[in-house]
């Protein structure tokens, strides 16, 4: 019975994982996380974990700091309560930087590509750590540029084609179409080589076949590349078709977990999202 | 035959089109064709055309905004000139003391780079600009302060006055604000060439590679830039070092052209004439600004009947040519009916002034 | 003694700062733009009053009025012309153009007035006093300007505080859009911004002129540069920002051209600048801005 449940239990008390992930570190521990903005606390008690290759949702009305989340896993503001654990490992301290190349990845709710340069280039920048190279080989082009940009070049062009954008390679990746944008970032993400990717509401803005689309990549991403997907989104039909444990938000603080469908019945979410005239009814 | 990418292509024309260029100059040069004003202005160009690029680095590709830079060019200047007085007990050829003192002009404009490049990483945008503008007057009143001399045993330095060196018999290379004294003028057109290829060379290949594809993300998007784990710090130091190191070369290529100089020369008025030609020739186009470079330098000595009003052109022309990019009516107006006409013509620009744009 | 005497010169120089720089603070704070011009704003003012003195014959008062609506209106019309284009464009385009208003002033100066300096007369007739036998002096110009200064700073910051207009300039400071949706006349209020702040330049470039009595085409670019390090010191966007940075940089370049070096003070200014932004990156008094991510 137990290993059909959702790893996203409160903590102390671990996750009962389903068996692909049996005997693996979770790739995302939150203990205790929190954050204040001069005494408003924005974040508070935050505590998930996250299963090797689950795809978890964090949803939750608009202003509830699931986006301050994000911002505290991918240390954009560092976290002033708690602490934080990728692949069990340690995270106090770390700057943005260095904790993508411990395996977070993330995309942005407002699209943030690299405008000026291509389709292509945006993914090789993303594949920037795992080339090899510096300024002298750069600058005076010795061997081992040639040899990084091919294989720059290669790795770019098989991720593009991974999500059918292989065509696009050579556009500006400010002119593409919305939902083109939304996908780059996601390559781009994906080319740091992550353990855990972090969508920043994914599906916003698109259509319901695009959407469609993104499901079944998001899917793929999980099942083929073996990676780890949290995902923020208002799209309830996306959230409760493809994550496995969700996690509610509210004024800062978590107010449920589980399967999508405990997260349906749960009187506490629905009061979330209806509003404080559904007391009554419960109280009868 | 393997079809070339369209950026090795444009390349190739450059480095093609800049060939003939200085074989032609320096044939005419030679041949006295070319009139003594003008031919004087030669050298100076190099030096101008190479901060262009080195300017170019910062601004066009990495998207600071720079207002010191003639700081880097006159550390290398008078680091340069140091070096080719005291090589002159040493060697009589003077293309190998240029050669030294532009070597040695770049490695001191790269540590001047550093030193300024490390705090300024801490800072965005306007407050960046502020503070290389506070380290580019830094620099001009240390080096007014500077009183440096060689004898036999090497090389004084002093703070106070030229008496308190206290050489035996030896010469004074910089007297504070009059600045370097008797330099060696060594500079030679082909070296400015050369420096000018080099230069170009660099920049074009750190554009299209690992290193420059991290560099052109951060202007364009830096908590990407992060969310991706590149270091910002580390590429915007590369870049500032790399550029200052450029300034540095110029700066003593253009030193040794004199036989004085002050460190009154490469005041803020200066640094602004370097962003002009980068604005000028599109930021970010680094061939634009060698051009503007080039022009701008000339254009003065063949109007100069109109001397006085040469500033107040610059002034004008940098505003409008603001506006006429930046905003949308005018651009209606103007420059896309002009592109129209004109089709390939005109340069794409690597950058507009704002995303949507 | 010594000591005091260079203390209030370092402050009766850091008032005229902290007024050029209440210029430069204002129009930061509701433009987002650093006014390259301002300082040359300054040698307009001090050009005019000149010539409404010298060649008008008229008395200080009216020629320091005449100063100011020349200042005015130039401010205006710089904003009009050349910023308003650009409301739009990134801040680097912005800066730019004002680096060319600033040129543009300077040379439009310099062909006007031509490159030989003028010699002004203090327009102040207070005589110095002198203290503790006279070894204490008390310039009349040090007196005047630090009162100047108070004054101009009480009646700004009742001025943003409490009227419309004020409370318009603080709303399109904090958010533009949202200030034009509440019926806020933008381009009107950033308009009088850069009519204040010109205006408040007139008064430094006459005050200054009356410490530092050589009029040239250049004059402004020096106490500009220097003011404007001064709001960036206090925090710029911040009206007591930019008097504690004024009068600071003021004490600090007095000082240390008594006490430490003549020749190093202007490299001692631009350090401290340096240190200050390293140490607090938004001045001493600014607030801190995080980007939304």
């Amino acid at each position: 019975m137990a290993k059909n449940e959702t790893k996203m239990v409160p903590f102390p008390s671990r996750a009962i994982v389903p068996e692909r992930d049996l005997g693996k570190t979770p790739v995302l521990e939150c203990i205790h996380l929190g954050i204040e903005f001069g005494g408003l606390k924005a974040v508070d008690d935050f505590n998930l974990i996250v299963g090797a290759t689950e795809i978890a949702g964090l949803i939750g009305p608009n202003g509830a700091g699931k986006t301050t989340v994000f911002n505290l896993l991918t240390k954009v503001y560092q976290p002033t309560h708690g602490t934080m654990l990728v692949q069990g490992r340690e995270t106090n301290g770390l700057s943005t930087t260095q904790v993508n190349r411990i395996g977070v990845a993330r995309t942005f709710q407002n699209i943030r590509l690299f405008n000026s340069q291509t389709v292509e280039e945006n993914v090789m920048i993303g594949l920037h750590n795992h080339l090899k190279g510096g300024l002298f080989s750069d600058m005076f082009r010795l061997p081992t540029y040639f040899k990084s940009e091919k294989k720059a070049h290669e790795r770019a062009l098989e991720l593009l084609d991974f999500f059918d954008m292989a065509d696009m390679a050579n556009y500006k990746a400010g002119s593409l179409p919305y939902g083109a944008q939304r996908r780059l970032e996601i390559v781009r993400a994906l080319a740091t080589d992550p353990c855990i990717l972090l969508l920043d509401e994914p599906a916003a803005g698109m259509n319901p076949s695009e959407t469609e689309d993104l499901m079944n990549n998001i899917r793929k991403i999980r099942d083929e590349l073996k990676i780890a997907v949290m995902l923020i989104e208002h799209d309830m039909k996306l959230v409760m078709g493809i994550c496995e444990g969700i996690c509610v938000m509210n004024y800062g603080k978590v107010i449920a977990k589980g399967t999508p469908s405990e997260i349906q019945s749960n009187p506490a979410v629905i009061e979330a999202y209806l509003g404080s005239h559904n007391d009554s009814k419960e109280e009868k | 035959m393997k079809k070339l990418k369209p950026t090795t292509r444009s390349n190739i024309f450059t480095y093609g089109a800049l060939l003939i260029i200085f074989t032609v100059v320096y044939i005419l040069n030679n041949g006295g064709v070319i009139s003594n004003n003008i031919s004087g202005l030669l050298i100076p160009i190099c030096a101008y055309v190479c901060m262009s690029i080195s300017l170019n680095l910062t601004v066009g590709i990495l998207g600071e905004l720079s207002l010191g830079h003639a700081g880097f060019m006159s550390v290398g200047a008078f680091s340069g000139v140091i070096a080719a007085s005291a090589l002159r007990n040493v060697t009589d050829n003077g293309t190998l003391q240029l050669i030294a003192a532009i070597a040695i002009g770049a490695v001191f404009a790269a540590i001047a780079g550093a030193i300024v490049g490390v705090p300024v990483l801490r800072l965005n945008g306007d407050y960046l600009a502020i503070v290389t503008l506070a380290f580019g007057e830094i620099i001009k009143n240390l080096l007014n302060n500077f009183y440096i001399g060689v004898d036999n045993s090497g090389l004084h330095f002093s703070m106070k006055d030229t008496a308190s060196l206290n050489m035996d018999k030896g010469t004074v290379i910089v007297n504070g604000p009059m600045g370097a004294v008797g330099i060696p003028k060594v500079s030679t057109l082909i070296v400015g060439f050369i420096l000018i290829l080099i230069c170009y060379a660099a920049t074009a290949n750190i554009t299209n590679s690992r290193t420059g594809r991290a560099i052109k993300a951060i202007r364009d998007n830096r908590i990407a830039v992060e969310s991706v784990g590149i270091s910002v710090a580390k590429y915007k130091l590369m870049t500032f070092v790399t550029s200052a190191a450029m300034a540095g070369m110029a700066g003593a290529l253009y030193a040794l052209n004199y036989t004085t100089i002050t460190p009154k020369k490469f005041d803020f008025n200066t640094s602004i004439l370097i962003l002009v030609f980068v604005v000028l020739g599109g930021i970010g186009n680094v061939r634009g600004g060698m051009i503007a470079a080039t022009v701008l330098v000339v254009l003065p000595e063949l109007l100069r009947a109109v001397k006085d009003y040469r500033m107040l052109m610059y002034a004008v022309v940098l505003i409008l040519v603001m506006i006429f990019t930046n905003n949308r009516k005018a651009r209606g107006l103007i420059i896309d009916p002009a592109k129209k006409l004109f089709g390939k013509l005109i340069p794409k620009r690597g950058k507009g002034g704002d995303a949507n744009g | 003694m010594n000591f005091l005497n260079s203390l209030i010169g370092g402050i009766s120089l850091g008032s005229i700062y902290a007024i050029i720089a209440l210029g430069y603070t204002m129009v930061y704070g509701i433009a987002k733009m650093l006014n390259f011009a301002h300082g040359d704003v300054i040698m307009v003012g001090g050009y005019v009053c000149y010539l409404a003195m010298f060649n008008l014959g008229l008395p200080a008062i009216p020629a320091i009025l005449i100063a100011m609506a020349v200042c005015t209106v130039l401010g205006i019309v710089i904003e009009g012309l050349a910023y308003r284009p650009l409301r739009q464009a990134s801040s680097l385009a912005v800066l730019i153009t004002a680096i060319g208003v600033s040129y543009f002033l300077q040379n439009a100066a310099l062909l006007i007035w031509g490159s030989n300096p003028k010699v002004f007369t203090s327009v102040i007739n207070i005589p110095a006093k002198s203290l503790f036998d006279g070894q204490l002096v008390i310039k009349g110009e040090s007196f005047v300007t630090v009162s100047v200064c108070i004054i101009i700073m009480i009646g700004l910051t009742l001025f943003t505080r409490y009227t419309r207009a004020g409370k318009a300039m603080r709303a399109v400071a904090e958010d533009k859009g949202a200030a034009q949706l509440m019926g806020i006349n933008v381009n009107f209020t950033i308009s009088l911004t850069f009519a204040i702040g010109s205006g408040l330049a007139a008064i430094a470039g006459v005050l200054y002129c009356s410490a530092y009595p050589i009029l040239t085409p250049t004059l402004g670019s020096i106490p500009g540069i220097k003011s404007f390090i001064a709001a960036v010191l206090g925090g710029i966007g911040s009206i007591p920002g930019a008097m504690l940075g004024g009068i600071l940089l003021g004490v600090i370049e007095i000082l240390s051209r008594a006490y430490i070096s003549m020749e190093l003070s202007d490299a001692i200014v631009f350090g401290v600048l340096i240190i200050v932004l390293l140490v607090k990156p938004t001045g001493l008094l600014g607030k801190k801005i995080r980007e939304k991510v």
